[in-house]
């Protein structure tokens, strides 16, 4: 099952007070694609990441993971009278879960601006994303009941950080790191998690050609090695049009095209979007 | 940083626990001049206990408690209503009389000790769930608030027969003999029983969760770690230990009063805390006994009118001592802001490379001093 279906988002709109910032969005992620999320700033990517990963909950809409629906809304309270989106009486379900519930189904995600744990080493900091996988309670782990537990967690942490290239820097503190390696580390911790569906908020932000460069190999390997799905927002363009299988572009919160890189850089909306238009 | 290898960090504290045992033994054996030495021993470990328990919440979860001293109350009157003897209670309670359904209980003080300890807990679960929606500056004034409520409620006159209203709880039992172990060491044994227990816990897959939520909530949560479980635990768990920490507190001064629980004492825990370290319990450790040896011991010279020959010191007179105090705190934090330990743990290899840069800097003064008085010949 090449195209089996990863990711659905289901005419998901998010408004806050009377700011639509995104309207009707329908988004669909297969399994081993790589997908851009695209548009000028203010545009609504980030709303829509932390719309799949549970920060907010849809103000209607829904979210389908490996073909299950998983979070689900409509207009509530106030929000009835001030919402002035479209398919009102389509979901009629509430289902809100909190990010870590998100992440526990397998959706893992790096952030905008780098949020390592700062003064945690490299070690402990993808060591963490083990947590939630682990079994036993909080007893067993205090009295070292089940010590294998805690080494199969570090086991597995060491290999993660020798396959992406961190070992020899696992002993340092995170903030100590080069720009590029806490980029690294930040996907490396997410994919600590065992995820099938990765989300990267603008990986590339502040590197140089040469960096991104890197960081485009990188993404496409880990998609290989680990099984992935990946969704990405990302500003540079060369990044966007060299890895991803399909783009999305979002203008103003709505979708205005989708498509292969090549349909994107071609299509007049999208160079109206981001140039204007010519008068 | 260089590391020392196992064999020589297990010798140092090998040798390091025998020293301190045999410390522990001959500030007892040696009565006499030693009284105040052994009280504020004594007292300093209670409190060493209580700014670790503090340190758990504030430093290792990032959420700042003022509600310390409510939960050292809870553990301290549980403690107390517990297990004050029988016949002794008419003598306690003269002016209220004693609840009937506690007229004839008198727990042996362990089981009062972990009883106390587990109502601090107790409360710190119901009053958690609302209070640990609440952020940063929110959350310090709402436990701030719950310490004041604690002390209010156990000193009004619907408790009266309880807790004996604001007349207080004396004859409480105090250390007594373990065996063959004198009632002397008992609040360090249970102390560090305690304390090995926190260690513990910062050090496993909970503890990392639980400095993970202090480094980035938002990461934290991303990494699938419930916020909600993982801050109530922590709350739960700092409120047990305070609640051990208030018992202890309760076996040795052997009266209590509202009173004994003010305010000030969550302030005076987070002094400790803070000039021990943020995230640092063994920081916390050694600031307890530091701060408690210098309140009521080494400071308290200045409390008392002194004269060289004819000339008498001016300022000194009694309350002296707490200005001197106050002012040594503001250096603290003025200048070492990061406490004594900042947020490492006590290790031989930090303890080796203290000495080493202090061994360097002298010999690079000494070398410099040296030169400058070699082009001062010239």
């Amino acid at each position: 099952m090449s195209n089996q279906n990863v990711l659905r988002v289901c005419d998901a709109t998010m408004q806050f007070g009377g700011v639509v910032a995104v309207n009707n969005l329908n988004l669909e992620v297969n399994k081993g694609e790589i997908i851009g999320l695209i548009g000028p700033n203010g545009a609504g990517k980030t709303t829509a990441f932390n719309v799949i990963t549970g920060v907010y909950a849809p103000t209607n809409g829904a979210v389908e993971l490996n073909g299950e629906r998983i979070v689900e809304n409509h207009p509530q309270g106030k929000m009835r009278e001030l919402y002035n989106g479209e398919n009102l009486g389509k979901y009629n379900d509430v289902k809100v879960l909190t990010p870590d519930r998100i992440t526990k189904l397998g959706v893992a995600r790096t952030f905008q601006n780098i949020r390592l744990f700062k003064n945690l080493t490299v070690f402990d900091n993808v060591l963490i994303a083990k947590h939630m996988n682990m079994k036993g309670n909080i007893f067993s782990d205090v009295f070292r009941i089940n010590r294998k537990e805690e080494d199969r967690m570090k086991a597995e942490t060491l290999e993660l950080l020798r396959i992406l290239g961190l070992e020899e820097h696992k002993d340092d503190i995170a903030t100590s790191l080069p720009y590029g390696k806490q980029r690294h580390l930040e996907i490396a911790r997410a994919l600590a998690t065992k995820p099938s569906l990765l989300l990267l908020d603008e990986p590339a932000a502040g590197m140089n050609p040469q960096e991104s460069d890197d960081l485009m190999k990188f993404v496409g390997r880990i998609r290989n090695d680990f099984d992935l799905s990946i969704l990405m927002i990302e500003h540079h363009m060369q990044v966007i049009m060299g890895i991803c299988d399909r783009i999305y572009v979002l203008d103003y919160g709505t979708l205005i095209a989708e498509g292969t890189p090549a349909e994107i850089q071609n299509n007049p909306k999208v160079i109206e979007a981001y140039l204007g238009v010519d008068e | 940083m260089e590391r020392l290898n196992q064999k020589t960090k297990m010798t140092a504290s090998i040798i390091a626990c025998i020293a301190l045992v045999v410390l522990l033994v001959l500030s007892y054996t040696n009565t006499g001049t030693t009284s105040m030495l052994r009280s504020v021993l004594q007292l300093g470990s209670i409190y060493a206990l209580a700014a670790a328990s503090m340190n758990l919440l504030n430093g290792f979860t990032g959420l700042f408690s003022l509600g310390h001293a409510g939960f050292m109350a809870i553990g301290a009157y549980t403690y107390a209503v517990l297990t004050i003897p029988v016949n002794k209670k008419a003598n306690v309670y003269y002016l209220y009389g004693v609840a009937d359904s506690l007229a004839n209980v008198a727990l042996p003080n362990w089981l009062g000790l972990i009883i106390g300890g587990i109502a601090a807990a107790i409360i710190a679960a119901l009053i958690g769930a609302a209070v640990l929606r609440l952020k940063s500056d929110y959350f310090a004034i709402a436990t701030l608030g719950l310490a004041e409520i604690v002390r209010i409620c156990v000193a009004s006159s619907p408790m009266a027969r309880i807790t004996n209203g604001s007349l207080g709880l004396k004859n409480i039992p105090g250390f007594t003999n373990i065996g063959f172990i004198p009632a002397y060491f008992v609040p360090f044994i249970v102390v560090a029983i305690c304390l090995v227990i926190m260690f513990l816990l910062i050090n496993c897959s909970y503890g990392r969760a639980f400095k993970a939520i202090r480094e980035d909530e938002i990461a934290a949560e991303a990494m699938g770690i419930n916020l909600a479980r993982h801050k109530q635990m922590s709350f739960i768990i700092s409120s047990f230990f305070a609640g051990i920490a208030g018992a202890l507190l309760a076996m040795f001064l052997g009266a209590i009063q509202s009173t004994t629980f003010p305010l000030m004492l969550t302030y005076n825990i987070l002094l400790i805390v803070v000039i021990g370290g943020m995230g640092s319990l063994s920081g916390s450790i050694i600031s307890a006994f530091l701060v408690i040896a210098a309140k009521e011991w080494w400071l308290r010279f200045l409390d008392v009118e002194q004269y060289i020959g004819d000339w008498q010191v001016p300022l000194l007179r009694t309350g002296f001592r707490m200005v001197v105090f106050s002012v040594i705190l503001m250096v603290v934090v003025l200048f070492w802001r990061q406490g004594i330990m900042g947020q490492k743990e006590f290790s031989w290899d930090g303890v080796y490379n203290f000495f080493r840069r202090l061994k360097t800097k002298f010999r690079g003064k000494n070398t410099k001093a040296a030169a400058e008085g070699g082009n001062a010949n010239e």
